[in-house]
């Protein structure tokens, strides 16, 4: 809330009908005041970071990001509704994480119930942005990108261009492309929504890319090392080294 | 095919008393002169053609497959005993009426004989019968199997036909529901237009083939629904032969290509993109053409390829190896391409 006592909120829908039915909504609701309306998961992330709202009404299925992307590039500081037609996987998450939704089409009881909801939450803290995506994920559906945003640019990376993730603080180090991409989460959380085929927890703090490895050389008694086709070097622990010899065949692993 | 051979073997059992009256008459010849044996021989055979017939409702009641094998054996040989004795006691009356007495005795005396041809002539209509009947079983099976691959097709289409995307579905409705504040002629206007894509959709399913005209506008009819949602995101071009309207293909096979280019093309853009429909038809093809933008940098998830895959199984079951689907991405067009052979509406 700003000093006028305002909510300030962000409408992100791509359809401008849509954004229109909120506008319309909000209209009766004097204080609060629309600060942006954006229509794609790129200009959201701007928008969100120039104008830092309190709510904001978050379309799912959008160009460019979708709004679990969005809402885990923005941080968590807000109130957010999010806004989907038909998500049956969505739906459960937002239940199971008590996040407020509105299914289209909706009506204006229903609008002013989510909205009731948001400002009793306002101020408080979103669940995990990661967490949420993977529940909202269907099963068998796996990560296919991460993003990543870095001061005002915002990054995409497809899962096969990543080659190791190491964890660095409280953050993770994402080698991609020869540079390095920081983002805030567990790696524990990432490892749990890539592909367990492609992506091999080596060790505590390194998950790499199985296509990367080149080969894998005795470092002590007790680890190895793993050398990447670009000549990077891992350290892989003694459960890493089992699940290695799982993924890649025992022949090929000795 | 095999139902008339069924029918006509039926027929052909009374035929193949022909022969069987001939053997009789020349083994019985030998002893009792021709004359007899043909006297005896030919009314007692014609009579004995039907009891022996009669032997199908035994051969129904014990199926080969289902009763045991001792049972069955005893059971059709104690018949054949029996009937092989009316066969005799048939034979001996037409003695008595039409030989004379010292001819009647030569036939008495060949009484083994005429026993063991009527035990034999049975067995035999029993073997025809239970080979008739096994026929007649394998065709069963096979106008049920086609049967179900046909209901399954009906299921299937019943299925494709309850697909109506619910995305498109519920969007749709919320975009009413947002004109219905401001803009109550337009939100009228759609509903007629959603309406209408839904009537046609479910009426076109049940057919086997549509003009490409009707499919086209049906497909027009969706992408009127989605320009009201789109707006400007969204432009809609045609290049369609004339001379291909009238060309037929199976109901909705166009439609999932169509949907596919706005929900993963346009849906997906952020900037403007555009939607071409084309078709023309040359020789004896017809090329039916969706083309897209699409942003080649959004993930595939959603991307299942299962539209296309139906689009192709509902091919291969309509026209074999003689039509494809053939789709591709190059830059940032997506291009879905079909290819049947022509088949024109008959003029009534």
């Amino acid at each position: 809330m700003n000093e006028s006592g305002k909510i300030r909120a962000v409408i992100v829908d791509d359809e401008e009908l849509a954004r229109r039915y909120l506008r319309e909504l909000l209209a009766a609701h004097l204080e609060v005041e629309i600060v942006a309306e954006c229509a794609n998961g790129f200009e959201a992330v701007k928008a969100v970071n120039d104008h830092r709202p309190d709510l904001l009404f978050l379309d799912v299925q959008m160009p460019k990001l979708d709004g679990f992307e969005v809402l885990e590039l923005v941080g968590a500081d807000m109130a957010v509704i999010f806004v989907t037609a038909y998500d049956t996987y969505a739906m459960r998450a937002f239940d199971a994480h008590a996040v407020d939704y509105l299914l289209k089409p909706f009506s204006a009881k229903r609008f002013e119930e989510a909205l009731g909801q948001a400002r009793a939450r306002l101020g408080r803290k979103m669940p995990p942005a990661a967490e949420l995506a993977a529940a909202a994920r269907p099963p068998s559906q796996k990560l296919d990108r991460i993003v990543v945003r870095d001061g005002p640019r915002v990054h995409v990376v497809p899962v096969q261009k990543l080659d190791y993730v190491e964890v660095q603080d409280d953050y993770l180090a994402l080698r991609t492309e020869g540079r390095t991409l920081l983002k805030q989460q567990t790696i524990t959380s990432l490892e749990a929504a890539l592909d367990p085929e492609r992506f091999v927890r080596i060790h505590r703090s390194y998950l790499v890319n199985l296509d990367r490895i080149a080969k894998i050389e005795p470092y002590s008694k007790d680890s190895k090392l793993a050398v990447l086709k670009d000549g990077a070097k891992l350290p892989v622990s003694r459960a890493g080294y089992q699940r290695l010899r799982v993924l890649l065949g025992e022949e090929e692993a000795r | 095919m095999e139902g008339s051979f069924v029918r006509k073997a039926g027929a052909g059992y009374y035929l193949a008393w022909i022969p069987l009256a001939g053997l009789l008459v020349l083994l019985l010849g030998r002893a009792v002169g021709w004359q007899a044996a043909v006297v005896v021989a030919l009314p007692s055979c014609a009579v004995y053609a039907f009891v022996c017939r009669s032997s199908r409702y035994l051969c129904r009641i014990l199926p080969l497959r289902r009763m045991s094998g001792p049972r069955i054996a005893v059971t059709q040989l104690l018949a054949a005993l029996l009937a092989s004795t009316l066969f005799v006691l048939l034979a001996g009356q037409i003695c008595v009426a039409a030989l004379g007495a010292e001819a009647a005795e030569r036939v008495r005396r060949q009484i083994p004989l005429l026993f063991i041809a009527g035990v034999s002539f049975y067995l035999l209509a029993v073997a025809f019968h239970y080979i008739l009947l096994a026929l007649e079983a394998a065709q069963e099976a096979e106008t049920r199997a086609a049967e179900a691959r046909v209901l399954a097709r009906e299921a299937e289409l019943g299925m494709l036909k309850a697909q109506v995307n619910p995305h498109f579905l519920f969007n749709s409705l919320h975009s009413i529901s947002a004109l219905a504040g401001a803009d109550a002629g337009r939100a009228r206007e759609m509903c007629i237009l959603l309406s209408d894509f839904l009537r046609t959709s479910l009426g076109l399913g049940g057919r086997t083939s549509i003009p490409l005209r009707e499919e086209l506008a049906l497909a027009r009819n969706y992408l009127a629904v989605e320009q009201v949602r789109f707006g400007d995101r969204m432009e809609v071009r045609e290049e369609i032969e004339d001379g291909c309207l009238d060309c037929l293909l199976p109901p909705l096979l166009l439609q999932p290509l169509v949907e596919n280019a706005v929900k993963h093309g346009i849906a997906m853009l952020a900037e403007e993109g555009d939607v071409v429909l084309k078709a023309r038809a040359h020789g004896h093809w017809l090329a039916v053409t969706i083309e897209n933008r699409f942003d080649p940098e959004a993930p595939a998830r959603n991307r299942t390829g299962l539209g296309l895959e139906n689009v192709r199984r509902r091919l291969s079951a309509r026209y074999g190896d003689e039509a494809r689907l053939e789709a591709r991405a190059s830059g940032d067009r997506f291009r879905a391409e079909l290819r049947l052979p022509v088949e024109r509406e008959r003029k009534h």
